[in-house]
C-alpha cells in the first residue's frame, strides 16, 4: 500500500487518494490512482472502512436474533440478504422442503420488489456520478414505492427483517396484492423514461460503449457474479441454475451480453428490472390461489406458535418461551443459502455445533468479487472512466467490508 | 480655468458611472434570483419542489443564501498559497462582471435632445474587447486550482485552462462570420446591421445558423456549465477547482459562472439573434427605444432557460471527448464556415444574400 503523504512517484507519476469521502466511490471505498496526467497507470482498491463485524456478531445470538443482523450488510436489498441467511438455516434444520408455498411466492415478489428498487438506485446513483442529475430524482421517486410497500408489510422501510426460519414474520396485510400490482403497472412506463434519457444518449455512449471491458475469462478467474457476469456473456443466475423459493416455476429471461463494457452493465440491469415485473405479476397470480393459507411453517421448535394459540394452549405457551429465550436449536452440521441477489450470488455459510447460536457465520458477498475487478477495469483509463466502472459493479460497502 | 471641460462630458462620466453601478448591481441580483429560477426550474422536471420555505415561493431563498456565504468561516488549506488563493476568485469574478460594459440592450434614442444609450460604453472594437477580457477569466480558475494544493483542485484547474481556451478559438471563429457579415466589429453596429436588414444573423442560412450553433455549444464549454462542467465535475473531482475554497470567495467562484452565463448569451443575442430585434424595424425608433430592452431581456431569460434545461437533461461528457469536440469538430467547422462567408461576402459585397 502506498503512503498517503507520497504525492509524486519516482517515475513522475501523480498518486490520487479518492475516497473514502468522495461524491463517486459509493460509500466508503477508497482507491488509490496512480495518474499519469489523468490517465489511470494503477489502481488499488482500500476497503474495511464499514467494517461493522456483523459476521462476529452472529456468533453470538441465537438463530432468531440474527436474522436482524443480515439486514444492515448489504442495506440496498435487505430481503436478500434476510432470505439467503434463512435459507441457510432452513437447510440446517431440514425443514427446506416444508415452507408453505404462500411463504415462498411472497418471498419470491419481495425478492424482485428488491432486486428493483437496489437496480434503481444504482441507475440514479450510476447517472448521476456521469452528471445525469434527473434520472437520480426519477429513479428516487420509483425506489420510495417499493419503500413504502415494504413499510406497509413490515413497518420498517428499510431494514425489514421480513424473513423467519420457516417462513415469513407475518402474512402480508390486506391490500398488499393491489399495492404490487398497481406499482408494477406503473414501472415499464418509467424504464422507458429513463431509457429516453439514457440508453440512446450520445454522451452516455460516449461514456460508457466500450468502457471497463471485461472479458468472459477475465469475468469467470474473477468469481464474478450477478449483471456484471452476465454483461460479460456468462448465463449464470443463482435463479435458474439452482433454483429456490420455487423459481422454477417462473417464466423469465435471464439478460446477457457479449459486450463486457459499462453499457453492457447498463442494459442488463435495465432489462432485468422488466424481468423482475414479469416474474412478480406471476407471483401475484400465483398469490390469487393462495388466499388464507399458511405463511409459516408449522413446526414449534423453530417457528413462532401463533398469538392466538398461545393464549389458548399451554404446549404453545411453553414453546413461545423457549423460541424466545433460547431460540431453535439445531442439529450440528454445516449449511450453505445461495440466492441471486440484485448484485449476485449472494451466499451465507451457517456452522452449526449443535448449541443455540451459530458457531460461524460467514457471507459471500457479491460485491467483493466483483470489486476484485475493478483494477483491470480502469487501468489505462481516465479519472472519468473510474466513476463510470465503480457505478457500473454496482458495489455496496455494507456487504464487502460487513 | 476649467472651460477646456465640457458640460455633456462630465454628464456623460457620471451616466456611466451611475450605469455601471446599476448594471454591476443588476447582474449581482440576477445572479441570486438565476440560482433560485435554476433550483426551481430543475425541482420541476425533476418531480420535486426546489426551494419554497424562504419567503414567499422561496423568493427570499438567495438572500439567506448570501448571507450565510458572507458569514461563513472562509478556510483557506495550511500548504495553500495564500496571496494566489485570495486573488484567484477575484480574478474570475472581474473579468465577468466589465464583459458587460459594452454590451447593446437597447437602440439609443434622444431624450429631450440628449442622447440615451443603452450601453455603458460604445468602443469601435468591443467584440475584441469582450474576447480578450473573457479570456482573463481563465486565469483564476487555473491560479485557483493551483494556489489550493489540492489534487482534485489542480485537475479541475488544468482542465479549465484546457477547455476554456480551446472553446475559445471555436466561438471566436463563429463570432468572426458574424463580423464579416456585419462589416463590423462594433457590437452595436453589429445588431444595427441586422435590425437594418430586417433578419437576425442566426437566420442566414445556412452560414449563420452554423455559426449560432458553433457558437452555442463552445458558449455553454465556455462558462463551464453542464454537460461541459468537467473543471468541477462533482462526481469526479469532489469540486474541481474550486474544492478548497469556502464562505465569500466560493461565492465569488459561483458568482462569476452564473455572470459568465449572463454574458455569454448576451453577446449571443448581440452577435446572432439581432439584440432588440423585431422592435426597431416594426415598432419605431421611439417606442424601440424603450421596449428594446425588454426585448433583449426575454431573449435571455429564454437563453437561461436553456442553460438550465441542458444541466437537467445531459450527462457530463470525458474530458479527452471534450478536447475532441472542441478541436476535431466545433474549430474546423467555424474555420471552414468563416471561409464560406469570407467568400459569399467577397463575391456579393452588395449585401443581395443568395440563400434567402
Amino acid at each position: 500500500m502506498v503512503m498517503l503523504s507520497e504525492t509524486r512517484t519516482e517515475s513522475g507519476t501523480m498518486i490520487l487518494n479518492m475516497g473514502p469521502q468522495h461524491p463517486s466511490t459509493h460509500g466508503v471505498l477508497r482507491l488509490l490512482l496512480e495518474l499519469e496526467g489523468e490517465v489511470v497507470v494503477n489502481c488499488v482498491p482500500d476497503i474495511g472502512f464499514l467494517h461493522t463485524g456483523i459476521e462476529k456478531t452472529m456468533e453470538a445470538r441465537n438463530y432468531h436474533q440474527a436474522i436482524v443482523l443480515t439486514d444492515r450488510t448489504d442495506y440496498l436489498s435487505p430481503i436478500s440478504n434476510n432470505l439467503s441467511y434463512v435459507l441457510a438455516c432452513e437447510k440446517l434444520f431440514n425443514i427446506e422442503h416444508d415452507v408453505p408455498r404462500r411463504a415462498q411466492v411472497i418471498r419470491v415478489i419481495l425478492c424482485e420488489l428488491s432486486r428493483i428498487a437496489s437496480h434503481l438506485i444504482w441507475l440514479g446513483t450510476h447517472a448521476l456520478d456521469l452528471g445525469a442529475t434527473t434520472v437520480f430524482m426519477y429513479c428516487w421517486r420509483e425506489r420510495e414505492q417499493i419503500l413504502s410497500i415494504f413499510e406497509f408489510i413490515s413497518g420498517v422501510r428499510m431494514m425489514t427483517s421480513y424473513m423467519r426460519i420457516g417462513g415469513l414474520a407475518a402474512d402480508v396485510p390486506e391490500g398488499f396484492e393491489e399495492r404490487v400490482a398497481g406499482f408494477v403497472r406503473s414501472l415499464p412506463p418509467r424504464i422507458n423514461d429513463y431509457e429516453a434519457l439514457l440508453t440512446r444518449n450520445p454522451i452516455f455512449l460516449d461514456r460508457t460503449r466500450d468502457i471497463g471491458y471485461l472479458s468472459r475469462e477475465d469475468a469467470l478467474k474473477f468469481g464474478l457474479a450477478g449483471p456484471c457476469l452476465r454483461a460479460s456473456g456468462v448465463q449464470f443466475d443463482v435463479r435458474v441454475q439452482f433454483p429456490y423459493c420455487g423459481y422454477e416455476e417462473y417464466d423469465f429471461d435471464v439478460p446477457y451480453s457479449n459486450e463486457g463494457d459499462v453499457y453492457a452493465r447498463y442494459m442488463v440491469r435495465v432489462r432485468e428490472m422488466r424481468e423482475s415485473v414479469k416474474i412478480i405479476r406471476q407471483g401475484l397470480e400465483k398469490l390469487k390461489g393462495l388466499k388464507g393459507e399458511e405463511y409459516r411453517i408449522d413446526n414449534p421448535k423453530i417457528a413462532f406458535p401463533k398469538r392466538e394459540q398461545i393464549h389458548r394452549s399451554m404446549e404453545s405457551l411453553i414453546h413461545h418461551f423457549k423460541l424466545v429465550s433460547e431460540g431453535p436449536v439445531p442439529q450440528p452440521g454445516e449449511a450453505y443459502g445461495i440466492l441471486e441477489s440484485p448484485r449476485g450470488e449472494q451466499g451465507t455459510y451457517v456452522f452449526s455445533d449443535g448449541s443455540n447460536k451459530p458457531h460461524r457465520v460467514r457471507f459471500r458477498p457479491p460485491g467483493f468479487y466483483n470489486l476484485q475487478a475493478l483494477p483491470q477495469l480502469v487501468i489505462g483509463r481516465m479519472v472519468a472512466d473510474v466513476v463510470a466502472c465503480i457505478g457500473s459493479i454496482d458495489i455496496v460497502l455494507g456487504e464487502i467490508d460487513r | 480655468m476649467f472651460d477646456w471641460i465640457s458640460w455633456n462630458v462630465v454628464l456623460a462620466v457620471i451616466a456611466a458611472f451611475v450605469k455601471a453601478f446599476v448594471v454591476v448591481n443588476a447582474l449581482l441580483v440576477a445572479f441570486a434570483y438565476m440560482t433560485l429560477t435554476e433550483r426551481k426550474v430543475m425541482g420541476r422536471m425533476q418531480v420535486r419542489y426546489g426551494p419554497n420555505r424562504v419567503g414567499p415561493f422561496g423568493l427570499l431563498q438567495p438572500i439567506a443564501d448570501g448571507i450565510k456565504l458572507a458569514f461563513k468561516e472562509d478556510v483557506t488549506p495550511s500548504q495553500a498559497n495564500i496571496w494566489v488563493h485570495t486573488i484567484a476568485p477575484i480574478m474570475a469574478l472581474v473579468p465577468a462582471l466589465i464583459i458587460f460594459a459594452v454590451i447593446p440592450i437597447g437602440p439609443s434614442l434622444l431624450i429631450a435632445d440628449q442622447p440615451w444609450t443603452w450601453y455603458i460604453a460604445n468602443i469601435n472594437v468591443s467584440y475584441l474587447y469582450v474576447t480578450a477580457v473573457a479570456s482573463l477569466g481563465v486565469y483564476g480558475l487555473v491560479l485557483a486550482g493551483w494556489a489550493s494544493n489540492n489534487k482534485y483542485s489542480l485537475l479541475g484547474g488544468l482542465r479549465a485552462s484546457a477547455q476554456m481556451i480551446s472553446y475559445e478559438l471555436a466561438q471566436a471563429a463563429a463570432a468572426l462570420t458574424v463580423v464579416i457579415l456585419a462589416g463590423s466589429i462594433n457590437l452595436y453596429e453589429i445588431v444595427e446591421q441586422q435590425n437594418r436588414s430586417l433578419i437576425p444573423y442566426a437566420l442566414y442560412l445556412p452560414v449563420g445558423l452554423v455559426a449560432f450553433a458553433v457558437y452555442l455549444i463552445a458558449g455553454v464549454a465556455e462558462t463551464n456549465r453542464a454537460p461541459f462542467d468537467l473543471p468541477e465535475a462533482e462526481g469526479e473531482l469532489g469540486a474541481g477547482f474550486h474544492t478548497e475554497y469556502s464562505g465569500f470567495k466560493w461565492s465569488m467562484f459561483f458568482m462569476a459562472e452564473y455572470v459568465n452565463m449572463v454574458n455569454v448569451s448576451a453577446i449571443a443575442i448581440v452577435l446572432f439573434l439581432g439584440g432588440w430585434w423585431p422592435a426597431v424595424p416594426y415598432l419605431g425608433e421611439t417606442v424601440a427605444g424603450i421596449v428594446g430592452p425588454i426585448f433583449f431581456l426575454l431573449k435571455l431569460a429564454l437563453f437561461m432557460f436553456f442553460f438550465i434545461w441542458l444541466r437537467s437533461t445531459l450527462p457530463r461528457l470525458r474530458f479527452d471527448r471534450l478536447m475532441g469536440l472542441g478541436w476535431k469538430v466545433l474549430f474546423p467547422v467555424a474555420l471552414v464556415n468563416l471561409m464560406v462567408t469570407a467568400v459569399i461576402v467577397a463575391l456579393w459585397p452588395t449585401g443581395v444574400w443568395p440563400f434567402i
